[in-house]
């Protein structure tokens, strides 16, 4: 028996390929929870990242409480939220809100910090308000971190809502999970393909992203120290 | 004109960068802040724009307290350049030098039209307008970071070691063109260096700092370096070691004027140049004209 011809089988398999319990619809459903973790996690983490990177200030309370974040075993995390807040979404989109703060948090006050502060220091005494130092300076100037950070954070909660498969909710977990007990390794592995092949998409497409949003002169000047030291 | 009134500063840290400075710097002239590293040039002119504000005392322009003054105003009506241009690296240069323009509200197209108008005045061909600040050598940047501090007509320019990280050959162009310009304009020119040549050579008035921002001597080239006014200075321009120390030798075209090195400065003539401040050190010759 050859589990990856099984896998393939099964993936092309029109009856796998329709319906609610399908994976197209699994994968849009894994997509909208990723997605909606991402939004919570970035309407928390990045405000307060650009603030510590505009300041200067709180970034060792950044650094410990990020690191704590991190250390946190997340299959843990979403039991014992699930414990406490009942089955359903919730308690993982909690526990993976809580697993993709910190690179996003440290992408935004580290891709400020990696700012020239000469070049913020001559923006702000040319007569920029505190807006349009963060606005036309820091958030341009910080993108590429940035979105390191937003690269870092997506893989991780893709890869693991699938584990949140097991608290009864959708995604593509559900193949694994429910081939599993029955056996169903052609079902298993198949789900796992299309999880693999979903994070190398989106890594790919964020990643085309990173290259766009690289300002042009920062670009330039990549080159030209490129070529100095060659 | 600009006038500080025993102006304090201390830091948070307990530094006393600046300590009960009093200064009159007049208008329409270049007065340069010249002393070794620390001795609070820096805190001086950023105290003019309010990138920094004194413990105490008061800071006036034009009879004003600009401490009553908006920060970010005040810093739009001051042009301001440094040292490594502090130019927007992912904005084009005509951008860079449009900067202020663009905070002030003038539409896009006049800002940009003054910006090539100011590449023409600060002598950098207008073929850079496109290029990003890194696609330039340090001068040309420097260029830039002067057009984006003419940009409002600024009455006031403050200038904190424009060149001082440039080469030698180009530092002097620049000194040049910075002197013509300011012939030109006649802006309220603040310059900081630690060169005591530059100082001598753009200034109309010196002011030469201890540390703790304390003035050792102000005055013009001639006075300081005919009076120093006591040994701090006339080590700090050199006079105690001869290096400022000249003598005459015979030439075919008149006397050749020998520095302490034993170069040739130039040739003493009888009369006095035409424009520009004359002072002992100062003779016509081939490092300052070109000819
Ligand atoms: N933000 C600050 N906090 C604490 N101390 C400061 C700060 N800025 C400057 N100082 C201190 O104040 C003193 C004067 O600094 P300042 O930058 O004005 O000197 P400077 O004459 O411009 O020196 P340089 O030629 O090296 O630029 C120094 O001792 C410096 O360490
Ligand atoms: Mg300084």
């Amino acid at each position: 028996m050859n589990n990856w011809l099984d896998a393939l089988a099964w993936l092309v398999d029109p009856e796998n390929l329709t319906g609610p319990g399908g994976v197209p619809a699994r994968t849009v459903e894994h997509l909208g929870y990723t997605l909606l973790t991402l939004v919570i996690a970035a309407a928390i983490a990045l405000p307060i990242g650009y603030l510590i990177g505009h300041t200067g200030r709180g970034r060792g309370l950044a650094v410990a409480v990020s690191g704590g974040f991190r250390a946190l075993p997340t299959l843990g995390l979403v039991t014992v939220l699930a414990l406490l807040m009942g089955l359903g979404i919730l308690a993982p989109l909690t526990a993976l809100v809580i697993l993709a703060i910190p690179p996003l948090l440290a992408g935004a006050y580290a891709g400020v910090g990696a700012v020239e502060r000469s070049t913020i220091d001559s923006a702000r005494a040319v007569g920029m308000t505190e807006w349009q130092v963060f606005a036309q300076v820091e958030l341009p100037l910080s993108l590429p971190l940035a979105i390191s950070g937003l690269r870092s954070a997506t893989l991780q909660v893709i890869a693991t809502w699938t584990v949140a498969a097991i608290l009864p909710v959708g995604g593509l977990g559900r193949f694994m999970l429910d081939g599993l007990p029955v056996r169903n390794y052609a079902e298993v592995l198949g789900g796992a393909i299309v999880v693999i092949l979903l994070a190398l998409v989106i890594d790919a497409v964020l990643a085309g992203t990173q290259r766009i949003v690289i300002p042009r002169g920062v670009k330039a000047l990549r080159l030209a120290s490129k070529r100095m030291h060659a | 004109m600009i006038e500080f009134r025993s102006v304090t500063k201390q830091f948070p840290d307990g530094t006393r960068a600046v300590d009960s400075l009093s200064l009159v710097i007049p208008s329409r002239k270049t007065t340069v802040l010249v002393g070794s590293s620390g001795s609070g040039k820096t805190t001086i002119l950023r105290m003019i724009n309010r990138m920094v504000d004194p413990t105490s005392g008061v800071v006036e322009i034009d009879g004003d307290d600009i401490a009553g003054k908006e920060p970010v105003k005040l810093r739009r009506g001051i042009g301001y350049v440094m040292q490594n241009s502090g130019l927007l690296p992912h904005r084009k240069v005509i951008d860079n030098i449009a900067t202020v323009l663009y905070l002030t509200g003038v539409a896009r197209g006049r800002a940009r039209g003054r910006a090539l108008e100011l590449m023409d005045t600060v002598g950098l061909d207008r073929a850079f307008a496109d290029r990003y600040p890194s696609q330039l050598s340090g001068g040309q940047q420097q260029r830039v970071g002067v057009a984006r501090g003419l940009a409002v007509d600024p009455n006031i320019l403050l200038m904190d070691e424009p060149f001082g990280a440039v080469d030698p050959i180009v530092r002097s162009e620049l000194q040049q063109e910075l002197l013509r310009l300011q012939r030109e304009l006649g802006k309220t020119v603040v310059f900081v260096t630690h060169d005591i040549d530059e100082a001598f050579l753009l200034g109309d008035q010196i002011a030469i700092l201890k540390t703790g921002g304390e003035i050792a001597q102000l005055g013009t080239p001639t006075e300081i370096l005919s009076n120093p006014a006591d040994d701090f200075v006339s080590s700090f321009v050199g006079t105690d070691r001869g290096a400022r120390a000249l003598h005459l030798a015979p030439g075919r075209f008149g006397n050749l004027v020998i520095d302490g090195t034993g170069r040739p400065a130039g040739i003493l003539v009888n009369e006095s140049p035409t424009e520009g401040p004359s002072w002992p050190g100062q003779t016509r010759g081939p490092s300052t004209d070109g000819r």
